[in-house]
């Protein structure tokens, strides 16, 4: 395991949580949380294999959130003196004492164990910040050179996005702990440009963010080579491809595409928050309102989808949230039933009855110093059928259908019912076999009727641990890196829609 | 005003800039933005969150070598002190000595000092809603009595920008923004209204009028009526437009239309500059001097990227002509990227735009009143693209969708999920309303200054129901 950073280490953490936490107290709030956190990050882009940009960022900044008569109140800055931190404090007193009018709902927080100054680390071999700059740039102009050498590959764009998060947290009860993440997401795309019709398509390669190191980038836990050396061939073959016939398909859906679908049908519509209406104004509210727990058929029964925030490599793993609470792991949906939510301490607090559990299950984030903590998505996981199928297997039960291999574009209504989804590429599916690619082909469903058709889940052996790391939600908006783990599946009977059609081309 | 980074802003430039020089760079630009916010968020008819920020962000550009081998290091820092301005100014150097030349590399902008350069940052606080809070109390408490629950969020926010560079630039500039997005649920919950507005300071919203539009909105939904999916004749007002053409205004790219990979790509090679992209007398404008959407007046980057660059920082920005008559005029260029594409202009992208419609009159009621049967939106959401080619997007209706009949609003129908391209309702669209200033639901969080029409589109094609509400 990596070692804490030391020059993380070294600011005054104690000291600054101390007088915040002091001085929130002797203005008489009854809970009262620090957070210190520095999150470096650096996005370098290439572009036809020549760097075009490289940045290097650090937020360092401090916070303080009070539960003041009954009001929250929060409040951020950056200068790490006591003085500032006593300051900030304040602030957040005096927020809650003008917020306190319009708050008809007295905040109350459910219990959680103390841990007394204990520390994590995320999994990761090699720091992306101790990687010289030059080095990466090497790399992503190789991984370039390859796609651009290749017959049909017009241009590309490279891009990696690296993430050193540090965070003390400490509150009123007693709690404090000091944790290391670092995640990564690369991204290589290929584009193809016909030069006489000026038809241009893109390849972009499938591997997900991920809670790694730098070693990502170098072949532990991808094979860049094999799906760098395929990618021209594809984007060829879907330069002549035909146009996808609109209609109903059997789908062979890819984890590469399926973690999306996932995402955007299970993961947010299982938050609660979103469930009791807070999200109402931006992001939107859920189907799976709390009355249905334990009763809304979710999908298909072979269907067990899990909340975790203790997988390793997961964008979403953490060793204790943003209120102190440790990471856990439990069933949002099993045998095709809604069974659980994902939650913060005030919502597990005010819906303990309903929930079945006095205890948060370690929802609550902040992407920043900046920001209040609000209630966040765990890593949200399809699980795998112990003995199931290979992804050949699920192919060779269609007779007439579409294999979806990763994910491009992404829509889903306020309420997460209709989505509409496309992918990297389409392979048509004849009597059980691959059949060469189709384009314009976009999927649309609802989502209990896309879960309800799930007629096979595929074995370990398919399993990925897909993602994204800019999941957008709240306002002030924040984003979130969340992955989603899942095998291929099969699906029956499916909306396929032709994207050229739907133009009116 | 001594600022929490122990420097104040000028400080942190100069200082900057002199270390760079010391350590052999070429050239530097330093970005330090001040910002304060403050916020209001309540859902259910009660505050739920809140919040008082105050933020530092200083950007060291750093450049070494000369003319085309030039290369650049660029590091931000949001907690700068004296100390660990050096580290910054250190590694940018450093970075910039490792890396390559920049393709984009140009001479710095020249510049002198600009006015009010002296001057502290603006800032702004929860004194802000001195007046508004209270009446949203007020009507939060009736909503409840009402039966009818409120959700939304004010924010209010002030950037001070100070750039400096090794050329003379000193420039600073302050910019305040707020907005204000609010939804209104039946108590059933089966039905939903939206309002959202942009401001400079809050003094012109005021909570009671918003409550009336909503409440006016969920009084349409007295009747629902399910609609098929379809081609419909559909009015959207000005928000939904400025949830189309901010999308289309962010594809504005001259170097991927150059490099064939952009709807505004030309067939053969080239872009589609000259083209007729409407049959109608469509404008789209920029102009950092626009009447209530200001922006920042100058060129501020701090990565390069598309057709922007960080060596044209302090650029002075003017009045831009994007659609013209219908006709494409500009694409947004760096003086890199017009070089490199033949453009015949550096129009760099502002922060702002308007789109209007030469002789265009009325409101949304306007449209409304003219129209015999078809359907009349409130907003757009989760826009996303699905076929870059034509700028195809999908996305859903949100928040109220209504039966015209007869020229006037007769029920509510459910939402949908739409596959349209902005491109193309440009060209479609039959009638179009006075341009307004506008509020983006999807996009205006972060991108609020436009000024849309509403437009009559004949056939805007609804793909399939959507159950949400």
């Amino acid at each position: 395991m990596p070692d804490l950073d030391e020059s993380f280490l070294a600011l005054p953490r104690h000291e600054l949580a101390g007088a915040a936490l002091q001085r929130a107290k002797d203005l008489g709030a009854t809970f009262a949380e620090f957070r210190l956190e520095r999150i470096r990050s650096e996005s370098i882009a290439l572009r036809d294999g020549a760097l075009e940009s490289a940045r290097d960022d650090e937020d360092l900044g401090l916070a303080v959130r009070v539960v003041h008569d009954g009001t929250w109140g929060f409040a951020a800055a950056v200068a790490l003196t006591t003085d500032s931190a006593v300051a900030v404090a304040e602030q957040a007193v005096n927020l809650a004492q003008v917020s306190r009018p319009i708050n008809t709902e007295p905040i109350e927080l459910a219990d959680e164990p103390v841990y007394d100054d204990v520390t994590w680390v995320s999994s990761y071999e090699v720091d992306p910040f101790s990687v010289p700059r030059a080095e990466k740039v090497a790399l992503l102009a190789d991984y370039s050179r390859r796609l651009l050498e290749a017959d049909g590959v017009t241009h590309v764009n490279a891009h990696v996005a690296s993430v050193h998060e540090c965070k003390f947290y400490a509150n009123s009860e007693g709690t404090s702990y000091t944790q290391q993440r670092v995640r990564i997401g690369p991204s290589i795309q290929a584009t193809s440009v016909d030069p006489e019709s000026g038809r241009f398509d893109t390849m972009t390669t499938c591997a997900p963010p991920a809670g790694r190191g730098w070693e990502y980038l170098t072949g532990t836990g991808w094979d860049w080579d094999t799906e760098l050396a395929q990618i021209p061939g594809w984007l060829a073959d879907k330069m002549v491809a035909p146009s996808v016939e609109p209609g109903r398909y059997d789908v062979v859906v890819d984890p590469t595409n399926l973690w999306l679908t996932i995402h955007e049908s299970i993961g947010h519509a299982t938050e609660l928050d979103r469930a009791l209406g807070y999200e109402a104004n931006y992001a939107g509210t859920s189907f799976a309102t709390l009355d249905q727990l334990g009763t809304l058929k979710y999908g298909s029964p072979i269907m067990h989808v899990t909340g975790d925030r203790t997988a390793e490599h997961g964008l979403s793993t953490v060793g204790y949230d943003d209120e102190g609470v440790a990471g856990q792991q439990w069933d949002l949906v099993k045998d095709g039933l809604l069974v659980g939510y994902q939650v913060d301490r005030r919502m597990a607090k005010v819906n303990e009855d309903v929930l079945g559990t006095e205890r948060s299950n370690g929802c609550a984030y902040a992407d920043s110093s900046g920001h209040i903590p609000i209630q966040r998505m765990a890593n949200v996981s399809l699980q795998p059928a112990p003995d199931g199928p290979s992804t050949e297997e699920l192919i060779s039960q269609v007779q007439n259908g579409i294999y979806i291999v990763g994910d491009k574009s992404w829509s889903i209504d306020m309420q997460r019912y209709n989505f509409q989804f496309t992918g990297q590429r389409f392979f048509k599916i004849t009597d059980g076999k691959l059949d060469g690619q189709l384009r314009d082909v976009a999927y649309q469903a609802t989502t209990t009727e896309f879960w309800g058709s799930m007629a096979a889940v595929g074995g370990p052996q398919t399993y990925l641990l897909g993602g994204a790391l800019n999941c957008g939600k709240a306002q002030p908006s924040q984003s979130g890196a969340v992955t989603h783990g899942c095998p291929s599946a099969l699906f029956r009977d499916v909306n396929i829609l032709n994207t050229t059609q739907e133009a009116g081309r | 005003m001594t600022t929490a980074i122990q420097l104040t802003p000028q400080d942190t430039v100069e200082q900057a800039l002199e270390l760079a020089a010391a350590q052999g760079a070429e050239g530097c630009v330093v970005l330090v933005a001040e910002t304060s916010s403050a916020n209001l968020r309540w859902a259910n008819n009660t505050l739920t969150t809140n919040g008082a920020m105050r933020g530092t962000s200083v950007t060291v550009i750093a450049t070494v070598g000369a003319g085309e081998g030039t290369a650049v290091g660029i590091v931000s820092r949001s907690s700068v002190t004296s100390e660990t301005l050096h580290e910054i100014v250190e590694a940018a150097v450093a970075t910039a000595r490792d890396a390559e030349p920049a393709e984009d590399a140009r001479p710095l902008v020249d510049g002198t000092v600009g006015p009010g350069w002296d001057e502290e940052a603006d800032e702004t606080s929860v004194n802000v809603y001195e007046k508004f809070a209270p009446a949203l109390g007020e009507v939060l408490g009736r909503a409840g009595k009402e039966g009818r629950w409120l959700y939304g969020f004010a924010d209010h926010e002030v950037v001070t920008l100070y750039a400096g560079s090794s050329a003379g630039m000193r420039l600073r500039h302050s910019l305040p923004r707020g907005f204000v997005s609010a939804t209104g649920k039946s108590g059933d919950l089966a039905q939903s209204a939206w309002a959202g507005a942009a401001t400079r300071d809050f003094s012109d919203i005021d909570p009671h009028t918003l409550d009336a539009e909503l409440t006016r909105r969920l009084g349409w939904a007295s009747r629902t009526v399910a609609v098929d999916a379809g081609r419909h004749p559909t009015i959207l007002p000005p928000a939904a437009v400025a949830d189309l053409t901010t999308y289309l205004f962010w594809t504005l790219d001259g170097r991927d239309a150059a490099d064939g990979n952009s709807p505004f790509s030309k067939p053969g090679g080239g872009s589609r500059v000259d083209d007729v992209l409407s049959k109608q007398p469509v404008n789209l404008r920029s102009d950092p001097h626009l009447p209530g959407l200001e922006t920042f007046p100058f060129a501020v980057a701090r990565s390069s990227g598309g057709s922007s660059s960080v060596f044209d920082n302090g650029l002075t920005l003017t009045a831009t002509d994007w659609i013209r008559g219908g006709k494409l005029e500009n694409l947004m260029q760096s003086r890199f990227t017009a070089d490199l594409t033949g453009a015949p202009a550096v129009t760099p992208t502002i922060d702002n735009y308007v789109l209007s419609v030469d002789g265009a009159t009325g409101s949304v009621d306007d449209l409304v009143a003219g129209m015999d049967h078809g359907l009349l939106l409130t907003c757009l959401w989760y826009i996303r693209v699905v076929d870059p080619q034509t700028l195809l997007v999908t996305g859903l209706t949100r928040d109220g969708v209504y039966l015209v009949e007869n020229g006037e609003v007769t029920a509510a129908v459910n939402n949908f999920r739409f596959n349209e391209s902005p491109i193309d309702l440009l060209d479609r669209f039959t009638t179009a309303g006075a341009t307004v200033p506008s509020f983006s639901r999807e996009w205006g969080d972060e991108f609020s200054r436009t000024a849309t029409p509403p437009l009559l589109i004949p056939d805007f094609n609804m793909s399939t129901p959507s159950q949400a509400n």
